[in-house]
């Protein structure tokens, strides 16, 4: 599946963050190619946030450097590590439950219909697109629905729709198994299938080690700020995994 | 890119909302309009003065007077936000527009040369060019209410201070300012433009009061701006969840300040447009009409929790108010029951929509 002779979509070497004192990160490298579905594993504090927002734009690393599909970026805020491509599903979703599913998917992207001078919100525009996102995942969700009034499973799709809307080659999904129902994690993975098919990179942040072991390609285990592992999913085991998150076994 | 959909979408276990529980008919808005057509009815069945021409085209210019600004605030509270320096704004901007104008017009005063001259008879003074000064006293008091925002929304978004400690202390320095430039003695519009600044504010077009005609225009302006543009959307979403409206690209700080700025000046437009109304900007004028803009704001289903209000309902809010103090009037209760009545109002607008929200 990965093959050595393409460019990475994403490099990182020798990442390292710190808040004040506290040493988050420490040289962290790592590589994700196109069309790969990588894991990243580790216990609570392990540094896995803090690594996806340095990629997604959020913090800005201490040490190190990125490089996106080859170039060296340096991102300031979300929207400069969107621009060139790299889209993330967060924990906690980052919707606006007073918005309408539409409204929530387009958000800071909004379609326009220039009238003269002013430019308006073209709503039915967003509104089908929208739809023919939800039918893609296959979830039953109307876009023109409050966020406030839907289920676990369908606020998930909105979160997710919001990243096809791009052509991502990067797509981060922050424990997107974590509340949901066990139907809907197979959505979720399904999705996830059909980006790799796409060539689009994943990288998965979960906690689920059957939901790693199903759609991974590779897994890559944090702890302690550092990471301690780095293997194709099936020269590994769930076993040896959480032993490495554990500490049990320091590297391999 | 684009998937191929393998099956169109179907929604067996997914209603729809039925239409009398979405949008306005499951609003606060809502709601309370049907309250303010009840009291209607009411009041035209106890007062025959009640719907005569006359009365309403005094409720009409009274709510007009706060409405204004309440559409303003209502961008404010929409982010989640809030804003009490609307009342010392009303007056700081109606002062300055008020002794610019009394400068410009007065020879031997500052810069006056370039828009007065005297007329042959050595009294009447003439304007070079008609409404310039006008113009120029109005662009005044607006200037002042626009860096008052500024300042107001560089401390909340980008210092990240309390909107409610920011305003407050907003709230003092702008009536401090007033009572500095005037002397605590008020102002009055003068010179040759005062009769067109009269006609601008206080005067009538078939029949209707000029400040509700500015309010329709400006409350069709806010629909639009809050529902059919990228802006309004941010407004919507900051209030929603202002984590997720960073998160997604949306420039936050830009459009915090934008609302204090649209806040100020709707403020300060009203301010101007009262100070035709009473002939004159005294240095305690609009004293506490924040607590009113607010009041109405929220009666009308505007949430100081962010997220939710309109134009409608910072309109219906006013009317309320009004047509309870002109029926007080009429009832000949005393006044001073106004204030008592527009708070218990108040509680039970939330009420009703507390309730109602646990039901659904």
């Amino acid at each position: 599946m990965t093959s050595a002779e393409a460019t990475p979509v994403l490099e990182l070497s020798g990442i390292g963050k710190e808040f004040g004192a506290i040493r988050a990160l420490h040289g962290v490298d790592l590589h994700v190619n196109p069309g790969e579905v990588v894991g990243l594993m580790g216990d609570n504090g392990a540094g896995k946030s803090t690594l996806v927002k340095i990629i997604a734009g959020n913090f800005r690393p201490s040490h190190g450097e990125i490089r996106f599909a080859g170039d060296a970026v340096h991102f300031n805020r979300p929207i400069d590590a969107r621009a060139v491509g790299i889209e993330v599903v967060y924990q906690d979703l980052a919707l606006a439950d007073n918005l309408t599913a539409a409204a929530n998917v387009f958000l800071g992207r909004e379609l326009k219909r220039k009238f003269g001078p002013i430019a308006l919100l073209d709503h039915k525009a967003m509104a089908a697109r929208a739809l023919e996102l939800f039918g893609e995942l296959r979830s039953e969700t109307r876009p023109d629905d409050l966020v406030k009034q839907m289920s676990g499973g369908q606020r998930q799709a909105v979160a997710i729709a919001r990243t096809r809307l791009s052509n991502a080659r990067l797509v981060m999904m922050d424990e997107p198994t974590a509340a949901i129902s066990v139907r809907q994690v197979e959505q979720v993975l399904g999705l996830i299938h059909r980006l790799k098919e796409q060539g689009v990179a994943v990288m998965l942040i979960s906690h689920r080690m059957p939901d790693v072991f199903a759609v991974c390609d590779r897994v890559i285990v944090m702890r302690r700020g550092e990471k301690r592992a780095d293997k194709p999913i099936h020269q590994t085991s769930p076993e040896e995994v959480t032993a490495l998150i554990t500490g049990a076994k320091e590297a391999a | 890119m684009a998937m191929p959909m393998e099956s169109p979408v179907t929604f067996s276990n997914v209603g729809k909302t039925r239409w009398w529980q979405r949008g306005i008919f499951a609003s606060q808005t809502g709601y309370v309009l049907l309250a303010l057509a009840v009291l209607l009815v009411i009041m035209h069945f106890a007062s025959p003065y009640f719907f005569t021409e006359g009365n309403m085209q005094n409720v009409a210019k009274n709510f007009s007077f706060i409405a204004i600004a309440t559409l303003g605030v209502t961008f404010v509270i929409i982010t989640g936000g809030i804003d009490l320096s609307v009342g010392s704004m009303m007056c700081f901007s109606a002062m300055i527009t008020s002794m610019v104008m009394t400068e410009l017009s007065t020879p031997g005063g500052l810069g006056a040369s370039l828009f007065v001259h005297m007329a042959t008879d050595g009294k009447t003074v003439l304007a070079n060019v008609p409404g310039l000064i006008l113009l120029v006293s109005i662009l005044a008091g607006l200037g002042v209410a626009l860096i008052a925002g500024l300042v107001n929304g560089f401390c909340i978004a980008v210092l990240g201070l309390s909107p409610f400690v920011t305003t407050l202390g907003m709230l003092s320095i702008v009536r401090g300012l007033g009572y500095v430039v005037s002397n605590g003695r008020g102002s009055f519009p003068g010179g040759p433009d005062a009769d067109y600044f009269y006609a601008l504010t206080s005067g009538d077009i078939l029949g209707l009061p000029v400040p509700f005609i500015y309010l329709v225009v400006l409350a069709l302006a806010m629909a639009v701006v809050l529902h059919h543009s990228s802006f309004g959307r941010h407004v919507f979403a900051l209030g929603g969840n202002e984590k997720a409206a960073e998160l997604t690209g949306i420039p936050v700080v830009r459009v915090k300040i934008e609302v204090y700025v649209v806040c100020a000046l709707a403020a300060g437009l009203q301010g101007i447009i009262i100070s035709g109304w009473l002939g004159s900007a005294p240095a305690n004028m609009a004293t506490s009409y924040e607590l009113n803009v607010i009041a109405a704001a929220v009666i009308g289903g505007a949430n100081l929790a962010g997220g939710i209000g309109g134009p409608l309902g910072a309109i219906v809010g006013c009317v309320l108010l009004e047509v309870i103090r002109n029926g007080l009037v009429l009832a000949q209760v005393s006044s001073y029951w106004q204030q008592t009545l527009v708070g218990v109002i108040i509680i039970l607008a939330v009420l009703v929509d507390r309730i109602r929200s646990r039901m659904i």
